[in-house]
């Protein structure tokens, strides 16, 4: 499903210069123009922009004591903790998946693209509610649990459990189609010359497939840190234990603390925004390469 | 290192990267979305259909439904000249402002919703404007409206973006020679060469708009029978320990949403066969 977004590599636009047969005229050229960048000011230019004038509206002294706020850096500590363990898993399955289907025959392979493709599929919600079905109190493994003083649900382990549902696709998808794409004679050429299977995954495959692997890290990075409905379902929203910096602007807006809702999140859009330039970055490269 | 002696590859490591892979799957995936169709299987048909079918619930499915439906249309015409624009004419700042439209990806859905309740509530930067007109967005339809276009934004010009690129001028330039106005050779032989990107498009922003919460849930309101999404419903539901009632809803999203999937990925094959790329 989502594999027809083209926020994959291979597929960037490119200057074009078109003859005088598909040139609009200029009047068209102009109102086009504006209509578009009008509507792009309104949805996506001044939302950002008010993230920004809110978060300072009390001044910087404001801005500051928020951030270094107790629960504040509690919930920046949650939300880089759980990506830390979220994306490295997710890139070993990633990298599993792509080595598995872009390598080998076997049938089944479209349904196993579909299946990774799920995620994009189900709200972020029915994200969260899965599994407070299995691990919650009175799910699946809720007694097995409670016996064993183990918590998943309304602590950081069901957090990690969501966050990686909603984001392992990311990274999957953008090394199966490289790795297709890529081929498989270089490795055959690496192991006619002596290679072990890790000796040529790692020093054959691993530097070709680099950059897709940075994108989907990059990507897989900010929805796991940015992902609110999931988490909010699975987390209990316990102050300075299992909120993250989501769920913290949350508490912040509805204690209508809003410029300390708005520095926190300031601090998610400064992420998005360096996740945009990273995209950019990896994207041009891709087109001066080819 | 023994090599397998299968027909697969001469490549080793398919049982491991395979086996990984689908444990993987099995385990984050396939299991717990089980269970909340094993719990629904549980239920009496009387009780899953006063689950799911109750007055509020309805309400939530039509705002739902309703306010996606419009936000991908919506999308899918300013998509099309957004994408138009971004791949036919040259301005300053073009790339920037290209690689902005992906910020509704990278945003996170919460600071999203905040920021569009503050710029359309009553006092706010367009609100203000828009309240000595009548006009109230945030809180109301509109504003769910408004939020599930901003989510649903990078979808369609991203569907479209690609095809467009790859249209050759040649077929412009015979229709001009057989003597056709710019306009006819648009709505006649472009509009009908995007159609199946535009679709895609359509369904990928309105299969994402369905399931949102994070951006529509501060600037709805939440009033039952009237701004109450379905995914707050479930949260809501969940909150009074009402857990088979939050399955029997979410089981319908589910089911619509692989639905939704199915389409896409027929509309896909679709467009690849007779509109290769």
């Amino acid at each position: 499903m989502a594999s027809a977004i083209a926020t994959t590599l291979s597929s960037r636009p490119s200057r074009v210069v078109l003859p005088r047969a598909t040139r609009d005229s200029a009047w068209t050229r102009w109102l086009l123009t504006g209509i578009a960048l009008a509507f792009l000011a309104f949805f996506l230019v001044l939302p950002l922009l008010v993230v920004f004038v809110q978060a300072l509206e009390k001044g910087v002294g404001f801005y500051l004591a928020t951030i270094r706020e107790p629960e504040t850096l509690a919930a920046i500590r949650l939300t880089l903790l759980t990506v830390a363990i979220v994306v490295p898993i997710n890139v070993l399955f990633g990298v599993a998946a792509a080595w598995s289907i872009a390598k080998f025959r076997f049938s089944g392979k479209s349904l196993l693209t579909t299946l990774i493709d799920l995620p994009f599929a189900v709200s972020p919600v029915i994200a969260g509610l899965i599994y407070v079905l299995v691990f919650g109190a009175q799910g699946w493994f809720g007694n097995w649990l409670i016996d064993h003083h183990l918590q998943v649900i309304f602590a950081v382990p069901g957090i990690v459990l969501a966050t990686t549902f909603v984001t392992f696709p990311f990274v999957a998808r953008e090394l199966i189609p490289l790795m297709q794409a890529q081929g498989s004679d270089e490795e055959f050429s690496a192991l006619t010359l002596g290679a072990n299977g890790w000796q040529t995954f790692w020093r054959v495959t691993l530097p070709n497939i680099r950059w897709g692997l940075f994108y989907g890290v990059i990507l897989c990075n900010a929805r796991a840190m940015g992902e609110f409905g999931a988490v909010s379902v699975v987390s209990g929203h316990i102050r300075g234990e299992t909120n993250t910096m989501p769920l913290h602007v949350e508490i912040l807006y509805n204690e209508y603390n809003i410029a300390g809702a708005f520095a926190v999140a300031s601090l998610l859009a400064l992420l998005a925004l360096v996740t945009l330039v990273l995209k950019s970055i990896v994207e041009w490269r891709q087109i001066r390469a080819s | 290192m023994k090599r397998p002696r299968n027909s697969r590859s001469i490549l080793p490591g398919f049982k491991l990267s395979l086996g990984f892979t689908l444990g993987y799957l099995g385990l984050i995936v396939l299991v717990p979305l089980f269970a909340a169709f094993l719990k629904t299987a549980g239920m009496s048909w009387h009780d899953f259909v006063v689950a799911v079918a109750s007055p509020r619930v309805l309400a939530a499915y039509r705002l739902s439904f309703g306010a996606s439906v419009a936000a991908a249309f919506v999308n899918m015409v300013f998509g099309l000249i957004v994408a138009w624009v971004l791949v036919r004419y040259s301005f300053p700042g073009k790339r920037i402002i290209d690689a902005l439209v992906d910020l509704p990806f990278a945003l996170p859905t919460a600071v999203a919703g905040i920021a569009l309740t503050s710029l359309y509530a009553p006092h706010g930067w367009i609100g203000r404007w828009l309240t000595p007109l009548g006009f109230q967005v945030a809180f109301t339809w509109t504003g769910v409206f408004v939020a599930l276009t901003f989510i649903g934004l990078p979808f369609v010009v991203r569907t479209v973006q690609p095809v467009l690129q790859e249209l050759e001028p040649e077929i412009e330039e015979a229709a001009s020679t057989l003597g056709a106005r710019r306009w006819q050779t648009v709505t006649r032989i472009l509009l009908p060469e995007l159609m199946p990107s535009l679709l895609t498009g359509f369904a990928l922003a309105f299969a994402r708009a369905l399931g949102e919460y994070g951006s529509v849930v501060f600037i709805s309101g939440n009033m039952p029978m009237k701004t109450e999404i379905v995914p707050l419903l479930i949260i809501t539901k969940l909150e009074q320990y009402d857990y088979s009632g939050a399955t029997a809803i979410a089981v319908v999203m589910l089911v619509s949403s692989f639905l939704l999937l199915l389409l896409i990925n027929l509309l896909q094959k679709y467009s690849r066969r007779f509109h290769p790329v």
